[in-house]
């Protein structure tokens, strides 16, 4: 076996004479009947080619859309700092789009139709070129339709230009994603029409009736009829589920059994990306920890966990050191626990782990409601308790909290009193018996480059009518805005999320990493997507530097499309408005500035 | 650009009208900037106009049709069977939508359609779980009558569904009509839906056998199983009774004024 430092010696060597394409790295080097690792490729110049092709998913063929005929599309690797040209080829017969996740790209190069380009057109070759200041794991994706959930999605490694931070011996990419054979936009059809088509973890009558014998009848019916009072569902984990959803690691569902193979004692460097379309994962390798090194492509300081939960376009680098000669499970899990998938990494290809058994659906509480039992018990009827939610009086709100977010068709709740939920593992993982991540733990590597204090803070809400499938920023769809999210360049942004919705958000904007306000002093994780959890109030600070119009949106594939997106424009700061505007500058470009909370600017560390 | 604008108006005035009033006065006041523009110093502003038309089109604001047969059953009573129908389906966006509704009811020993109508409604929401409706109905069977239709439709606290409205016939009498449905899941496939549906009359209307006050009341209960989500064929039992002048009429002209049913039917959607 050849460790990656002597590879990337001997690469580094023969490079020049061969070519670096003709080399496999070494995590995709054949091993008989294991490794059935992802197509790769590496060098300056990619030719991508988005086509519709076959697959066979879980021993069942299906029609995908994406690249170069691959699911997931090929590994795509190359080196910080290097200019590096992708040519884009649609032979579909809709309009389609990469968008290179987590890349500090130009703008105008980050792929989001409508939004930074206009869309590659059916016969169109687009070249996308640039080069970026960044290494380690990302990902990408279709921008275009639905078209991420039908396979257009693709690892992303970038080489440091110096010597790595993190030593190991050997590495695999992990892509963890959704698969269906039902057509996607047939999928959001039955959400909008019938939100709870895909739950089957309802609350049963033979749940009351357990409910009761352990809690006493009075007390289950409490509890159920606070929730149905309010007219949601505790289970309402996950919209999208295992009942139409195959997960996959690398394409591969568990019956398929990926592997990958290690010597014992080495040090395997796991790459895992999260490129669902709407599933948030539980990973865990069972008896085996793992040691966070990098988070959303970032270095951070070691960590080491047992489990962690990862949201949709989250990716975490982890090392493993298995010592035994024997097969390990590495378990993906959805968050419903509604399907899972199972890798096996082992001394010898073709070994297959023990697949677990999948743990009770979990059992949202009233942390995620953002309610407190107090105001619960004092409430006799629901109509009050609609009332409260609209006039909030938590100390810890903004006074104009409740009058900016309203309830209506699109807003089903208000949440009264929103925490912070840094420190809590992710929903279903707060009783597990050994060590999750919680955000609060990540510390960056690296001091992180910008340590101003934010100049202004703007809050933005999550919000929801899971009844009618709404879903949208500060109550508002992306069909409706009226105006983007401003930004100034140079500028020092707070954002402060809250989610007054009963689902985990994973939040990603474009072009920028936030600034995770964990107490991390100046070492704070720099992440691209964040999870916030139900009924949660997080900050993240941003260094607006890249101007231009960025996407800003959910990253569960159907809530964007439902409307939870809006575009973060870096202006300028000497034109104060887009270079392209004919307008003169000064007239009203935004709504969103003068609902800033200004003289909350540098609050609470 | 101007293509642009006017798509953007066009699914805004489609969307809501009272978002439309506000695009409508930016526009009055010459206020024709696109949201952001910075990527029209790069790609042909035209195709970038149309390509963000499209995004915030797609993102929000897509309008989708629902088809459902809630009841499609045979009632079988002591005397005779009937078949029965319950449907509805609508097509808009998230805000206002087209609702059709029918229901009716065929008679085997007959072979006629005794009951059937039709409504077609403009259905508005008006708060997170509430639509308010209103359009006309028309009763094909058994007189041709028409109703200008007021009500409501939605998820009461506690989960339980409800369907209410008034109905002004071209006569000018007045009545109304409410249903209420509640799911109580046994498995996630098996689920027993209890349904009331009561009928008011504000007056008699002697050709059409109704008196004033409540003039019917439905009970019942229907065991479904869910092979899909969309398709659950279901049993069930149905009390059906009437009250006060209505009975009276039904049983003057010989039938009978309460009644227990046997059911046998699917539900469906899509």
């Amino acid at each position: 076996m050849v460790s990656r430092r002597e590879f990337l010696g001997t690469a580094l060597q023969t490079g020049a004479l061969l070519g670096l394409a003709s080399l496999l790295p070494a995590w995709a080097r054949p091993s008989s009947a294991g490794n059935m690792g992802l197509e790769a490729l590496t060098g300056t110049n990619f030719d991508l080619t988005v086509d519709r092709f076959p697959v066979m998913i879980d021993g069942r063929k299906g029609m995908a859309t994406g690249v170069n005929g691959h699911l997931p599309a090929p590994l795509i690797r190359f080196r910080e700092g290097e200019e590096i040209t992708l040519n884009v080829t649609n032979n579909l017969d809709e309009d389609t789009s990469i968008h290179w996740h987590g890349l500090l790209v130009p703008f105008e190069m980050d792929g989001v139709p409508g939004v930074t380009f206009p869309g590659i057109r059916p016969g169109e070759t687009f070249q996308y070129r640039f080069a970026v200041p960044q290494n380690g794991t990302y990902w990408y994706h279709s921008h275009s339709g639905l078209q991420e959930q039908l396979g257009h999605y693709g690892p992303l490694l970038i080489e440091p230009k110096g010597t790595d931070p993190v030593s190991y011996d050997r590495e695999y990419v992990l892509v963890l994603s959704d698969w269906s054979f039902e057509n996607p936009y047939r999928i959001f059809k039955k959400l909008k029409t019938m939100s709870e088509s895909y739950n089957f973890n309802h609350r049963t009558v033979p749940d009351f009736l357990a409910d009761a014998a352990d809690e006493g009848v009075g007390e289950a019916f409490r509890e159920r009829a606070m929730w149905g009072g309010m007219r949601m569902s505790p289970r309402d984990i996950s919209d999208v589920t295992g009942a139409t959803y195959h997960f996959l690691i690398n394409g591969h569902a568990t019956a398929d059994n990926w592997n990958g193979v290690f010597n014992p004692g080495e040090r395997v460097r796991l790459r895992i990306i999260n490129a669902s379309a709407m599933t948030i994962f539980n990973v865990r390798m069972p008896g085996l920890p793992m040691t966070i090194v990098q988070a959303d492509g970032l270095h951070v300081q070691p960590l080491e966990v047992d489990e962690f939960q990862m949201g949709v376009a989250e990716t975490y680098d982890v090392i493993i050191e298995p010592k035994e000669a024997q097969a390990y499970g590495f378990v993906a899990e959805s968050i419903d626990r509604s399907g899972q998938a199972v890798a096996t990494f082992g001394p010898r290809p073709g070994m297959r782990a023990d697949v677990p058994a999948m743990r009770p659906v979990p059992t949202l509480n009233m942390k995620d409601m953002a309610m407190d039992h107090g105001a619960m018990d004092g409430m006799g009827k629901m109509d009050g308790m609609d009332m409260k939610m609209d006039h909030p009086s938590g100390h810890e709100m903004h006074e104009d909290h409740g009058s900016k977010i309203k309830r209506g068709p699109g807003v089903a709740n208000v949440v009264m009193m929103p925490s912070s939920r840094l420190g809590e593992p992710g929903t279903g993982l707060e009783d597990v018996p050994h060590r999750v991540l919680r955000y609060t733990d990540l510390r960056s590597l690296e001091p992180n480059p910008d340590t101003r204090a934010p100049e202004r803070e703007i809050e933005v809400h999550l919000t929801s009518n899971m009844e009618r499938y709404m879903w949208s920023f500060d109550g508002v769809q992306f069909s409706q805005i009226t105006s983007p999210i401003i930004f100034h360049e140079g500028e020092r942004v707070r954002m402060t999320m809250i989610n007054n919705t009963m689902m985990n958000h994973p939040i990603h904007l474009h072009g920028m990493f936030f600034d995770l306000v964990n107490g991390g002093g100046h070492h704070m994780p720099r992440k691209h997507t964040v999870i916030v959890k139900p009924g949660e109030k997080l900050s993240v600070d941003i260094s607006a530097e890249h101007i231009g119009d960025w996407a800003f949106h959910c990253h569960l594939l159907y809530h964007m499309f439902a409307g939870m997106m809006q575009v973060v424009s870096v202006l300028p700061r000497e034109v104060n408005h887009p270079p392209g505007m004919k307008h003169p500058p000064g007239h009203k470009t935004s709504t969103k500035a003068s609902m800033d909370h200004h003289d909350h600017g540098g609050m609470h560390e | 650009m101007k293509k642009f604008l006017t798509i953007l108006m066009a699914g805004t005035v489609i969307a809501s009208p009272g978002l439309a009033q506000h695009s409508h006065e930016s526009e009055a006041s010459g206020d024709k900037k696109p949201l952001w523009s910075q990527a029209d110093e790069y790609y042909d502003p035209d195709e970038m106009a149309e390509a963000r038309a499209a995004v915030l089109h797609h993102h929000g604001n897509s309008p989708y049709w629902f088809v459902m047969a809630d009841r499609l059953e045979t009632q079988i009573h002591e005397e005779e069977e009937v078949l029965v129908w319950d449907a509805q389906g609508y097509f808009g966006g998230d805000i206002n939508k087209l609702f059709i509704k029918t229901e009716g009811e065929y008679s085997f020993e007959d072979d006629e359609i005794e009951d059937a109508e039709i409504q077609a409604l403009w259905s508005r929401a008006v708060s997170p779980y509430w639509d308010v409706q209103a359009g006309v109905r028309y009763d094909v069977e058994p007189d041709g009558l028409s109703h200008a239709v007021l009500g409501v439709q939605g998820l009461a606290p506690y989960l339980f569904e409800v369907d209410s409205a008034a109905f002004l016939s071209e006569n000018g009498d007045l009545t109304a009509r409410t249903e209420v449905e509640y799911e109580l899941l046994f498995t996630q496939r098996l689920i027993l839906q209890p349904r009331i549906e009561a009928n008011f009359s504000a007056q008699d209307i002697p050709e059409r056998e109704i008196g004033s006050g409540l003039t019917d009341l439905d009970a019942g209960l229907r065991l479904r199983y869910e092979v899909k989500r969309e398709f659950a064929p279901y049993i069930g039992i149905e009390w059906q009774k009437s009250f006060g002048d209505t009975a009276d009429f039904i049983e003057a002209s010989g039938g009978e004024s309460e009644g227990t049913a046997f059911v046998i039917g699917v539900r469906g959607w899509f």
